[in-house]
């Protein structure tokens, strides 16, 4: 038994290899990225591992691998389990032999996410197991365990951590790691592998005579578990229940819930023995609908009736708040105190000498009055530079621009997309555009990586998450197989030639593409490119301000003069903008 | 009464708070002490304001609750100020001299408080200024101010000095060992008088 300090994704990935795996799937996204990051770099890995170009694609390879009896984990974050949504819901009728175990890491407060759903709704709309930690090891011995569990009921199961399950950090304790030595083998079964008509009402039924035995396992299990100590009690869920657990007073009895769908006739049982119920957990009142629903006479608070919040995650304090409303008392008392007012804000920023800025740069000054739909990515915080005015998710850019523009809209419509969101889903929106006769330019922001969740390579790349070569897709071939006639590589440093393509774009008819194409500044950076820093002369600086708006975090201003700091890359793009000619490589003059 | 020892550790992306973190939790793992933290990933890094939560013998959950923390560490005197109210009346904090000025103050022409500003809303903590950068550079390497600052406030954490260093030694780059380990021990002279 090996005791260590670990990432919460660092022991859900070594429960992994513990299990042991021998497939693993995904497509990056916060909170759930260094899973697969971790398992493709252990040294004791014996499993197979891919980032997959979508998460609808990586549960499907996942579902296929546990079909021929292989252990399989796909990984994603919760939004990502809506573009997986299609195989998911009929994975559960078809079923695994191997262990499948699908994680969807839900992000409460939206950390680093478009919205706060609750992938424990996506679990029973699918009829599924659902694991839901509190812990870190108990985040590690869910997944150990979720295998066993999806080849006992031959079903696949969500694995669900938080933001704070995934990114908090406890001492864990670790078992031995195992080497996966099996093969998968396919064995025919078209009943079970062929959901034609005739079949899945089948499979349907057999998914829901299922349910009873799931439940009456989970309830077996550690993972639901309760103390009766008193007439009132409070139910929590998730990283929520830790929270409970640490200020709920002796004399109140505690039920955690870990592991869903939950037996009725178990929490029935605990709920009838209370006079008053409060229930916990972050996003959708999820056990406080089941126990409602068997609550009979005793009083249940709850969200609905408005002591808990519907959105947002909790906290040690906000869940003390909630205890108090509800007249319980606490082991703590937290003061109420609030942040010191009217700082400066200090938001994430695109880096100095990120290639995105020149991008959004040149299209606000070539289409002025232009609208722009953008995407996923570090590209969002175009944002600031008023370069961005929708985002919904992964894919949207070019698809809501084709549709602002068939609404009637006579402005120009520019989107832009990063490399990895276009392969994601950003490809069926530029057919459709094509096909459908749009008039838009699209902008592709090839910086050949997944920049935002931690530089994950993807087909663009050209090698995989193990390190082996593949051939980089061609981006150029691509958009022109979708019908795009005006396809345009260009070097968004070159200020020059990047307005010009920008320029030629807005003049044709028909949907054009740019493709501004520079490595990402952080792993140029890494890779030891060495441009050369920038400075400004302060003789002959005017301080007309241009290169203070272009946002660069590189750039400064003291005393009405602009000033170049040590963040600087030499992407010269500033020295290109300035009118005055005063800004130039550092030592050439 | 909480039976944890809560410190924040605060800063800008890419300053080190992470390796700062991870010291603290593998000290606390050679003493054989639980400990639970917290920390910013994702797109905060991109030179946003982030913060890391450590609990020394924390066993719920990672979050400090404002009000609660017994010590913070600031790499910048803004964030430093940016998150003072998670310190409890009583608390400490150990802060890196300096500040960097966020691009929005540039870009959108806000007003910044100077130094003595800052030192001024902070007149109702027991607040102990270093010079992170500088010590760090006479210790070969500037590189290594989030070492020197765990240094600085080493005093005030309920870790043993050589549980802490010998954590340093194992989670800092091979070639740095030297470098990190002096810069720890010119940190904790720094901080003598914190």
């Amino acid at each position: 038994m090996d005791q260590r300090y670990l990432l919460g994704n660092e022991a859900i990935a070594l429960a992994c290899l513990e299990s042991p795996v021998g497939f693993v799937s995904g497509y990056p996204g916060t909170p759930s990225s260094e899973v697969i990051e971790i398992l493709a770099s252990h040294p004791d890995r014996s499993s197979y591992v891919e980032w997959s170009v979508n998460e609808k694609v990586a549960l499907e390879n996942a579902l296929a691998a546990a079909w021929c009896g292989v252990r399989a984990l796909v990984t994603m974050k919760h939004v990502g389990l809506n573009v997986a949504a299609d195989p998911l819901m009929t994975s559960a009728y078809t079923g695994v032999t191997g262990g499948l175990v699908i994680m969807s890491a839900d992000d409460p407060f939206a950390h680093s996410s478009q919205n706060e759903q609750d992938s424990r709704m996506f679990a029973k709309f699918a009829r599924i197991p659902c694991l839901d930690p509190s812990t870190l090891q108990e985040a590690h011995d869910m997944v150990r365990d979720a295998f066993a569990l999806s080849e006992e009921f031959g079903l696949p199961v969500m694995f669900r951590p938080t933001t704070r399950i995934c990114h908090s950090k406890g001492n864990v304790t670790l078992g031995p790691v195992l080497a996966f030595t099996g093969k998968g083998e396919f064995h025919k079964d078209p009943r079970q592998y062929v959901v034609i008509p005739a079949h899945t009402r089948i499979l349907h039924r057999k998914l829901n005579q299922k349910q009873p035995v799931v439940k009456k396992r989970l309830s077996e299990l550690v993972y639901n578990q309760c103390q009766v100590r008193g007439k009132t009690a409070v139910i929590a869920s998730g990283i929520a229940a830790s929270y409970v657990e640490e200020i709920i007073p002796h004399d109140v009895s505690f039920m955690k819930i870990g592991a869903y769908p939950i037996d009725e006739e178990w929490l029935a049982g605990f709920v009838r023995m209370h006079e008053k119920v409060l229930v916990v957990e972050e996003l959708f009142p999820m056990v406080e609908e089941a126990v409602r629903e068997v609550a009979g006479t005793v009083a249940v608070y709850g969200k609905k009736t408005g002591h808990a919040p519907y959105e947002g995650e909790l906290s040690p304090d906000s869940v003390a708040r909630i205890m108090a409303s509800c007249g319980f008392s606490t082991g703590i008392q937290y003061p109420s105190v609030q942040p010191v007012p009217d700082l400066p804000p200090r938001p994430p920023i695109l880096c100095a000498g990120c290639m995105h800025r020149p991008v959004f740069y040149a299209i606000k000054k070539v289409f002025k009055d232009g609208i722009y739909p953008s995407d996923i990515g570090c590209y969002t915080l175009g944002l600031q530079l008023g370069a961005v005015d929708t985002t919904i998710c992964m894919g949207a850019s070019i698809t809501v621009g084709s549709g602002i523009f068939h609404a009637g809209e006579e402005r120009d419509v520019v989107a832009t997309i990063g490399d990895s969101t276009f392969l994601h889903t950003g490809i069926p929106g530029l057919m459709n555009a094509v096909y459908n006769g749009a008039r838009m330019t699209v902008v592709i922001l090839d910086n050949r990586t997944t920049a935002m969740t931690g530089h994950q390579p993807n087909p663009n790349t050209g090698c995989t998450v193990c390190g082996s070569p593949s051939p980089p897709i061609s981006l150029e071939a691509l958009c022109r197989a979708c019908g795009v006639g005006f396809v345009e590589t260009v070097d968004p440093y070159d200020m020059v030639t990047l307005t010009a393509a920008l320029k030629d774009a807005k003049a044709r008819p028909g949907v054009n593409v740019v493709i501004a194409k520079q490595p990402c500044v952080i792993i140029a950076r890494r890779a030891g490119i060495k441009r050369g820093r920038y400075r400004v002369d302060p003789d002959t600086c005017t301080g007309c301000g241009i290169c203070i708006k272009f946002g660069c975090p590189a750039i400064e201003q003291h005393d009405e003069k602009a000033s170049i700091n040590d963040l600087c890359s030499g992407c010269a793009v500033c020295a290109q903008l300035c009118p005055s000619g005063s800004i130039g490589k550092e030592g050439v003059r | 009464m909480k039976g944890s020892y809560d410190i924040m550790i605060v800063g800008i992306g890419g300053q080190g708070t992470i390796l700062a973190s991870n010291i603290l939790g593998e000290a606390c793992l050679i003493e054989g002490r639980s400990v639970r933290g917290a920390e910013t990933h994702g797109m905060a890094q991109r030179g946003g304001s982030v913060e890391s939560h450590v609990r020394i013998d924390g066993k719920f959950g990672p979050l400090v609750a404002p009000g609660t923390a017994d010590l913070l560490i600031g790499f910048d005197m803004l964030e430093g100020l940016r998150y003072s109210h998670f310190l409890k009346p009583e608390g400490r904090m150990v802060v890196s001299r300096g500040m960097v000025i966020p691009t929005s103050v540039f870009v959108q022409g806000l007003a910044i408080p100077s130094e003595e500003d800052i030192i001024g809303k902070l007149s109702w903590i027991d607040l102990c200024l270093i010079d992170a950068e500088g010590v760090a550079r006479e210790a070969g390497s500037v590189l290594a101010a989030n070492v020197v600052m765990l240094g600085a406030a080493s005093h005030h954490i309920p870790l043993a000095e050589e549980s802490l260093v010998c954590a340093v030694q194992r989670l800092v780059p091979q070639k740095t060992i030297e470098i990190n380990t002096r810069a720890f021990a010119m940190g904790r002279k720094a901080g003598e008088n914190c």
